[in-house]
């Protein structure tokens, strides 16, 4: 369905308008900076990926036999902080979103294009100090860092991570900003609420989260900063502190923040879903309230990851109620999702797949979440597996599922090259039984009760099969990542030239050039159609009709 | 790019702009958002307040006699007079009075100057005190007001201390950031960058510091007032 | 752009600064009263009229030309409490202290 043209001459667009190191990193072209942060956490990509195999390398066996417990400790810390806070939180918003959302508008830019650069430096200054931390010794205290052990009894350098955290935080907060007032303020003439594409209100719901959320993690870290340094006795039981208010104060940011992490991702795969089903959305004011819902309820929700820390009674039956509210939002779109390729004329393109994975995929992460909501299984499964299997298999099953399906469906946009459709089919079902393999044993270990953050599971031997089937799936998903990063690269010297529009898809980034000029539209676009108008698009133009007798 | 009108191109209209109200309202919606977050920010450190005052009624009542309310209050009444000097400044920044807005910014930044001032003197007052925590504090034999014969559990003060410092140290960092864009308000103004058409910075600038002023408005009767009684 | 009462916001500015001064007075006073459970509410509710009084007259908000600064107020309050309340939730009903 991608259609190439051949070019000459090469039109002046945002990549080659200017050339040399300080045209990048001086830019303030919302297109240039979607490809820095590209970069940047893809970077970050590879060193939470590095700790994760070597975590899958050491439970291949029963025996705590690669790395010593401490070690142990400090990788899974590592993994979650880095993937959390450097690849997951900004993943989407900040390469596709930044990308797109000005355009997906007809804006020129965002808002804030200073203000855009400078949420990159903050988020690469953060970052250094973070790589920083972990070169001279990482952080041992699990990414959720609790107290007392945070502040009182860990050696590791959690003051560092966390001012790392605080920065690459400031930088979430100052996209969140910019993104709501471009949304608000920049939207082309005739662009009204109810014709903007839904990654757009996904984008505005995560902005919100981010803009809410974000500082109460901040003022958490300093206050941990604050008791390790002074023995202030805010968390310290031994003080009068409650330990369970930093639990309260850091899972009000860090639950919506897995909605941070997902919401975008589902504006991806309803662009997705529209254009491979060559429909419009099924239910598009559901699907946006929605999002604005998600971010709200999200916000509801928190103590569920407290239920058997010590929180009262009351609190836990209205949290887990709350918790069983928050679901029904994202159940409301998986319906309209589905209800859109329902008699729709589908196309297997890799994004198509990487969607269908996603809806697959994200749906068990879902459900499993709920019944983690549910009291009385969660008493058993906290702390277990079961756990970690859920998180992954919606900030990785969905998140980055929708993050790769989002690269490939918008890549000829953003380069001007077509990737080669054939490899990006293959590693998306890689990707897919590589995932599953790696993550599905997960809910069955963790139901049997093999706990999590452990490096020694020699008192249950027979955990070993899982664990191995684990690590063997991890493999096969690192190849499928291995996949798209290779050809994409191949791509931008190899690949075919895109057209404007490869994928006859609907909306404005499509109706500019790949890659588009700097200013992205020749002249400001004036919006009279509806959203997702693919019954137009598909329908062949009428011939001009040649008056008789002239 | 061909959005350029013929008409005049006001010099302060950025490039992605289509015109200066867009660029004014885009800007004002900025800087009120941001306050969004940092109601949030500080939120979280009132939460942690609230839980101790609950738990700890008494000994943060005791706390709270032992700092200084009558400077805490001057430091109300002066944030407040700069609040009034704000609001002047950005009338006179609307209306073209430029000596007027330059009094005013230069009024405020004394204000705010004044009020670091007597947060300092507070700040001594409890060192010399050994009131700040961590090795050296001691909070011994402090009668819980109202309760006689009690005295407050010095760890529980040594949280209602801890939370003074953090909730108005952060304050006052931010009143410091304050007094820097406001010093680069003085300057813009003193050449002559604001106009009733273009005065935005000091508008925003504006809704900034009244910000500063409503968490203190929270903070003194809050910290300072919980047991006054003679 | 000058919003709507040119004719004197100088006088609505003064009064408000002089009501602020005389609640920071009056709140002051009032704490030395010994007014048992309602110290605490009063003294947060002449708080939030002065952040209130600060808000839509000193910010604007009142005045706002856009119900949208009103609603990033409202949401940033919302959120606030939200935050304060669902946490106190918890404290106030553990059974143990």
């Amino acid at each position: 369905m991608q259609i190439a043209i051949p070019q000459t001459a090469e039109r002046e667009n945002y990549l080659n308008k200017e050339y040399g190191i300080w045209s990048w990193l001086l830019t303030t072209d919302h297109k240039r900076i979607a490809l820095l942060y590209l970069v940047s956490i893809t970077f970050f990509f590879f060193i939470g990926g590095f700790f994760a195999l070597l975590i899958r390398l050491e439970l291949l066996t029963p025996a705590g036999d690669l790395v010593q417990a401490d070690t142990y400790n400090k990788l899974f810390t590592m993994h979650g902080m880095v993937m959390v806070f450097f690849f997951l939180i900004p993943s989407i918003p900040a390469t596709l979103g930044n990308f797109l959302v000005p355009m997906m508008i007809g804006a020129k830019d965002l808002a804030f294009p200073r203000i855009n650069l400078l949420s990159w430096y903050l988020y690469i200054i953060g970052g250094a100090l973070m790589l920083h931390c972990i070169l001279t010794g990482g952080v041992d205290t699990g990414w959720t860092f609790y107290a007392p052990f945070s502040t009182n009894f860990t050696n590791t350098k959690i003051v560092e991570a966390g001012i790392a955290i605080f920065i690459a935080g400031f930088s979430s907060i100052l996209t969140g900003l910019n993104f709501v007032v471009t949304i608000h303020r920049m939207r082309a003439p005739g662009m009204t609420w109810s014709r903007l594409p839904l990654f757009i209100w996904a984008h505005y719901a995560t902005s919100i989260i981010q803009l809410l959320g974000t500082p109460v993690i901040a003022i958490t870290i300093v206050l941990v900063a604050a008791e390790r340094a002074l023995h202030l006795g805010i968390f310290d039981p031994k003080l009068g502190g409650d330990p369970l208010l930093f639990q309260h104060l850091f899972w009000f940011y860090s639950h919506p923040a897995v909605y941070i992490m997902i919401l975008p991702s589902m504006g991806v795969i309803t662009e997705i879903i529209a254009c491979f089903s060559r429909k419009r959305i099924f239910g598009y004011h559901f699907v946006a309230f929605s999002s604005i819902a998600i971010a709200v309820f999200g916000f509801l929700v928190w103590a569920h990851h407290m239920f058997v820390a010590g929180i009262s009674v009351y609190s836990a039956l209205v949290f887990s109620f709350l918790s069983y509210a928050v679901a029904l939002p994202s159940a409301i779109k998986v319906f309209n999702w589905t209800a859109t390729l329902y008699k729709g004329s589908i196309h297997y393109d890799a994004p198509m797949l990487y969607a269908f994975g996603f809806l697959g995929l994200f749906t068990i992460g879902g459900l499993t979440g709920l019944f983690l909501a549910a009291l009385g299984i969660n008493v058993h499964v906290t702390d277990t597996y079961f756990v970690v299997a859920h998180f992954h298999y919606i900030m990785v099953g969905g998140a980055v599922m929708g993050y790769l399906g989002g690269m490939h469906f918008w890549w000829p946009k953003i380069s001007g090259k077509l990737y080669p459709e054939g490899w990006a089919r293959l590693a998306a079902l890689i990707v897919f039984i590589g995932f599953n393999l790696t993550f599905f044993p997960q809910f069955v270990l963790g139901y049997m009760g093999m706990p999590r953050r452990y490096y020694d599971y020699s008192h249950m031997p027979e955990f070993q099969v899982l664990n191995v089937l684990s690590t063997a799936g991890s493999t096969v998903l690192g190849i499928g990542y291995l996949l798209p990063m290779a050809y994409f690269l191949w791509s931008m010297r190899y690949g075919k030239p895109a057209s404007d529009n490869p994928w006859n898809a609907a909306g404005l980034e499509w109706k500019t050039a790949s890659p588009p000029p700097t200013f992205n539209f020749d002249q400001e676009p004036v919006v009279t159609w509806e959203a997702y108008n693919y019954e137009e698009l598909d329908t062949p133009p009428k011939p001009q009709e040649v008056p008789v007798g002239r | 790019m061909g959005l350029h009108q013929e008409e005049e191109h006001h010099p302060e209209l950025l490039h992605h702009f289509a015109e200066a109200e867009q660029q004014r309202d885009a800007a004002s919606l900025g800087m009120w958002v941001f306050l969004a977050t940092e109601v949030m920010f500080f939120g979280g450190m009132f939460c942690a307040y609230l839980i101790y005052r609950h738990w700890y009624f008494g000994d943060f009542a005791a706390a709270s006699k032992s700092i200084d309310a009558k400077l805490g209050g001057t430091n109300t009444a002066v944030l407040i007079c700069s609040s009034l000097t704000v609001v002047l400044a950005v009338w006179a920044a609307q209306t073209a009075r430029k000596t007027l807005l330059i009094a005013m910014l230069a009024i405020t930044m004394l204000l705010g100057l004044a009020f670091l001032g007597i947060k300092g003197k507070e700040y001594k007052d409890k060192f010399e005190e050994h009131h700040v925590p961590g090795a050296s504090f001691s909070f011994e034999h402090v009668p819980i007001p109202g309760h006689a014969g009690e005295y407050a559990n010095p760890r529980h003060a040594q949280i209602f201390f801890s939370l003074y410092f953090v909730m108005t140290g952060i304050h006052a960092l931010h009143m410091i950031v304050g007094l820097g864009i406001f010093s680069w308000l003085f300057a813009m103004a003193w050449k002559g960058r604001f106009t009733p058409e273009y005065n935005t910075p000091v508008e925003i600038s504006g809704l900034y510091w009244h910000f500063v002023d409503i968490i203190w408005i929270y903070l003194f009767p809050l910290l300072y007032l919980i047991d006054r009684h003679p | 752009m000058t919003e709507h009462s040119k004719s004197s916001p100088l006088k609505l500015y003064f009064g408000i600064w002089a009501t602020l001064l005389l609640f920071t007075f009056i709140t002051y006073e009032a704490a030395t009263i010994d007014l048992g459970p309602f110290n605490a509410p009063v003294a947060l509710g002449i708080a939030t009229l002065k952040a209130t009084l600060v808000a839509l007259f000193f910010m604007h908000v009142w005045h706002a030309s856009e119900k949208l600064t009103k609603l990033v107020v409202v949401s940033a309050l919302f959120f606030l409490l939200l935050l304060l309340g669902l946490t106190m939730a918890d404290y106030a009903t553990r059974p143990w202290s």
